[in-house]
């Protein structure tokens, strides 16, 4: 850790002459407060856009130079900016997080161009009622929690705040002491640490920040909501309140969601790539091979507080999504009911060790995970992960799902298609001049 | 890069590819497969037979059930994806290392023996059709088939849609689907890449073992015409009149991978829809208009020419501006050209991304596979650099020749009413 707070992960890895920077913050939308959702992620957006020794237009190519790639993304906890690059392009790297940390612009300007772009994002999210379902269905399951509104914010919000309004929050959470740089690949550890020094040792500590503390009060019955909204296709979700990473009950719980709907690993950033190993799991079985739905997925996300577990499933045409939250939910009192067996157990390990091995074949995705599990509880979770996997009993399985699976711990949702209108997607496409 | 892939690529007997990599970062292995059996050798009444077909591989064979194959494959942790593109039918994996043998004898006996029982289809059938109602609710979709239709006709390979429609997927029945892989499922068609913690002197042995004995006769030939050049400007709705923003698919056919333009039009749309977030395009509508998340263009030169295609989601508003962003930006190129600095970055970025994109196991067989169906030769990423380095600014101009907005498509679709 430098003396101004930025603690620094660093993992030497030669296979490949690259390199991955990730700069980490403690900030997501659950430090937003009303009227401002979405800010964090807004924020991330104008962190793009120039700083006092990067010129607006030199952002663009910066890293694209050394045949790299930038990212970034703002969830929950944390805001995080990446690049993976040549080796040849450390020093370039750590400069733009640097700048990216203490001397970006904020012009006014582009504050205003960026409002309608994320917008755009926003309906471009809504395109999709299963996206929007999501949505609907957090808000619901979440009273209290600022876990309950959608990192992408409200629209209201985006079309009301303003240029000091993000400025201000930048300054505020941008600091070395709320920052982890991660830095894995084909580096030399001594002098990565002189160079690291050099970009960010003169940046003053922020002071400490006092995260939100509001937690969700334990959820007293079933909520329920349904979207009609025309479209084509009906689609179901169900929502439990879930352990935080650090809680004792969290892995069981992954592995709980292993044996429903396959192993994803505990990577949100490739999570979603590939399909799971889920065609022997219960709930795959119990309602995609029985046809009542198309496809179903679960979500164990590991969170700094207490979030969700999450399934949704898509309804196959003609199945009445009352009849595919009866087959879950039956499938689900089961588990509750007589435990998962020791084949499901055995067989959700192997595949979360298959997984984890699987995700630690690039240096992108190596570091990813030393900084997100540094923001919502500390790297030693990540790296504990495979031990406490092995050493979960069924009988912790079996309590997990006891845990989630009560009617007054969940949430259902249902997003039910009207008719569309006969100028809507049945309609060809149509010539409309030349 | 100093060292290339260097891969071990053996041909069996009866004409079946295997390519070899081995990587030691992690002990894991990805398995490549692909057929030229993608959605190109659908029988002309039955659009979406590939990608049926794609859905109901893994679900038994002559001596395993779907259920026995879920779980020889995911006791091991793996999850196989098959997919359909309009060339190719592949299957891909990643396993662990002590797994290869065992998963590759697997995806073998899946390739030459599936079985496709009858309840399995009905269930593939269901799902496949549910697929197509979310795609038909989805204004992306939408717009890229229509813009395929209106490029290469509704009767042409390329401009059907690759799941087929309702009706197409209702009428295929069991035993099509097994006359089609009796038909486009043949040895000397099969390509299979492994790169991974595995000896490639294994691999071959077991390739041997399980694919060594399958003999099979000539498959007949697809022939694919091009599309012509379009006349005139057309420009086509898809009124989705409940959806909050419109994506916008404006295209021309564009050129083969073999032909000789294939590295000037690549430069061509890395400056133009690529380099940097959406290049030229992206600096425009997005960052100074600010009018689009995402924008982009791209061109899939493949055994004909597939389209250049720019592709924005904006807000209905904004559609007609966004049109006019495009035509002007390419007037512009199309007028006075890249310039010698978009040249180099483009240039040295995609020569310097090589060791991005060849990191992974996965990375490096998607690659190979692709040098393979082109015939670009094993040191293909060692040439690349250089084959970059021949084109000249004259060779990039005269590619952007090609977009002419006076002859381009364009489909919207979404709440855009003009």
């Amino acid at each position: 850790m430098l003396e101004n707070g930025l603690k620094v992960l660093l993992l030497e890895e030669h296979t490949a002459p690259l390199v991955s920077v990730w700069c980490w913050y403690k900030v997501g939308s659950r430090d937003e407060l009303p009227g401002l959702t979405g800010v964090s992620h807004w924020v991330e957006h104008m962190n793009f856009k120039g700083t006092t020794n990067i010129p607006r237009h030199e952002v663009k190519g910066i890293i694209e130079q050394f045949g790299g790639a930038w990212n970034g993304y703002t969830w929950l906890d944390q805001t995080t900016y990446l690049e993976t690059a040549s080796r040849d392009a450390l020093d370039r790297m750590l400069f733009i997080e640097a700048e990216r940390m203490g001397r970006c612009l904020y012009d006014p300007a582009d504050c205003e161009s960026e409002r309608t772009v994320i917008i755009s994002e926003l309906k471009g999210g809504e395109n999709d009622p299963d996206s929007l379902l999501d949505q609907e269905l957090v808000a619901t399951a979440f009273k209290a929690h600022p876990y309950r509104h959608p990192t992408i914010g409200w629209l209201s919000d985006l079309e009301t705040m303003t240029r000091d309004d993000l400025y201000g929050y930048y300054r505020r959470y941008y600091a070395p002491d709320n920052a982890t740089l991660v830095i894995v690949g084909d580096i030399d550890p001594g002098e990565t640490m002189v160079r690291v020094r050099e970009h960010f040792g003169g940046f003053a500590p922020g002071g400490p920040l006092t995260r939100r503390r509001t937690q969700e009060p334990r959820q007293t019955g079933e909520r329920r909501l349904v979207i009609r909204k025309e479209g084509t296709t009906a689609y179901f979700r169900a929502a439990f309140h879930a352990p935080a990473v650090a809680d004792a009950m969290f892995v069981p719980a992954l592995l709980l969601d292993a044996v429903l709907t396959g192993a994803k690993g505990a990577n949100l950033w490739t999570a979603f790539r590939v399909p799971p190993p889920q065609r022997s799991a219960r709930l795959y079985k119990a309602v995609v091979e029985r046809g009542l739905a198309s496809s179903l997925h679960g979500a164990m996300l590991p969170t700094a507080e207490p979030f969700l577990y999450t399934l949704n499933a898509t309804a196959t045409q003609g199945t009445p999504l009352a009849a595919l939250e009866d087959a879950v939910l039956r499938a689900l009192d089961l588990v509750v009911d007589q435990g998962v067996t020791d084949e499901e157990l055995a067989r959700a390990k192997r595949q979360l060790h298959a997984q984890m091995v699987f995700d630690a074949d690039s240096v992108t995705n190596v570091a990813h995970q030393l900084g997100f599990f540094e923001t919502i509880g500390g790297v030693e979770l990540f790296l504990d992960l495979p031990r406490r996997i092995a050493a979960t009993s069924i009988a912790e399985v079996n309590q997990a799902a006891a845990l989630l699976f009560t009617p007054s711990n969940r949430t259902i949702g249902y997003f039910e298609p009207l008719p569309v209108g006969s100028a809507g997607p049945a309609a060809d496409a149509r010539e409309v001049r030349r | 890069m100093s060292t290339g892939l260097n891969p071990t690529r053996s041909v069996l007997s009866n004409g079946a590819v295997i390519t070899a990599r081995q990587t030691r970062k992690t002990p894991a292995v990805a398995i490549n497969i692909a057929l030229p059996a993608g959605a190109i050798v659908d029988p002309p009444d039955a659009a979406g037979a590939s990608f049926l077909l794609s859905r109901v591989l893994d679900r038994g064979t002559t001596s395993r059930s779907g259920h026995e194959i879920a779980e020889a494959l995911e006791n091991r942790g793996v999850s196989l994806s098959l997919s359909v593109t309009r060339q190719l039918f592949s299957l891909t994996c990643t396993c662990l290392s002590e797994d290869f043998e065992d998963v590759f004898a697997l995806l073998a006996e899946m390739i030459r023996h599936p079985s496709i029982p009858e309840g399995e289809l009905a269930t593939r059938r269901g799902q496949a059709l549910t697929s197509l109602l979310q795609d038909a609710e989805d204004p992306a979709v939408r717009s890229v088939e229509g813009l395929m239709k209106a490029l290469y006709g509704a009767a042409h390979p390329y401009g059907r849609p690759i799941k087929g429609t309702a009706a197409s997927l209702e009428a295929l029945s069991r035993e099509r689907l097994m006359a089609l892989h009796a038909e486009r499922f043949a040895p000397h068609l099969l390509s299979a890449v492994v790169v991974g913690d595995v000896e490639p002197a294994r691999v071959e042995a077991c390739a041997s073992a399980v694919l060594g004995d399958w003999q099979h006769g000539s498959a007949p030939s697809v022939v694919l015409t091009e599309a012509a050049r379009p006349e005139a400007r057309r420009v086509l709705t898809v009124p989705m009149l409940n959806k909050a923003q419109a994506e916008i698919a404006y295209g021309f056919p564009s050129i083969a991978r073999s032909d000789r333009s294939y590295f000037a039009f690549m430069l061509m749309n890395n400056v133009l829809g690529q380099y940097a977030l959406g290049g030229r395009l992206g600096d425009r509508i997005r960052e100074r208009q600010g009018m689009a998340y995402s924008v982009w263009s791209s061109f899939d030169a493949s055994t004909i020419p597939g389209p250049f295609m720019v592709r924005a989601g904006v807000d209905a508003g904004n559609v007609e501006r966004t049109i006019a962003a495009i035509d002007d930006e390419l007037h512009l190129l199309r007028r006075t050209g890249v310039t010698g600095r978009e040249m180099a970055e483009s240039r040295q970025y995609i020569s310097g991304s090589m060791p991005r994109t060849l990191e992974t196991n996965a990375g490096i067989a998607g690659f190979l596979q692709n040098a393979e169906f082109f015939g670009l030769g094993l040191d293909y990423d060692q040439r690349l650099p250089t084959l970059l380095m021949m084109v000249t600014i004259d060779d990039v101009n005269a590619a952007a020749a090609a977009l002419d907005p006076a002859h381009a498509t364009v489909v919207v679709a979404g709440p855009y009413q003009p």
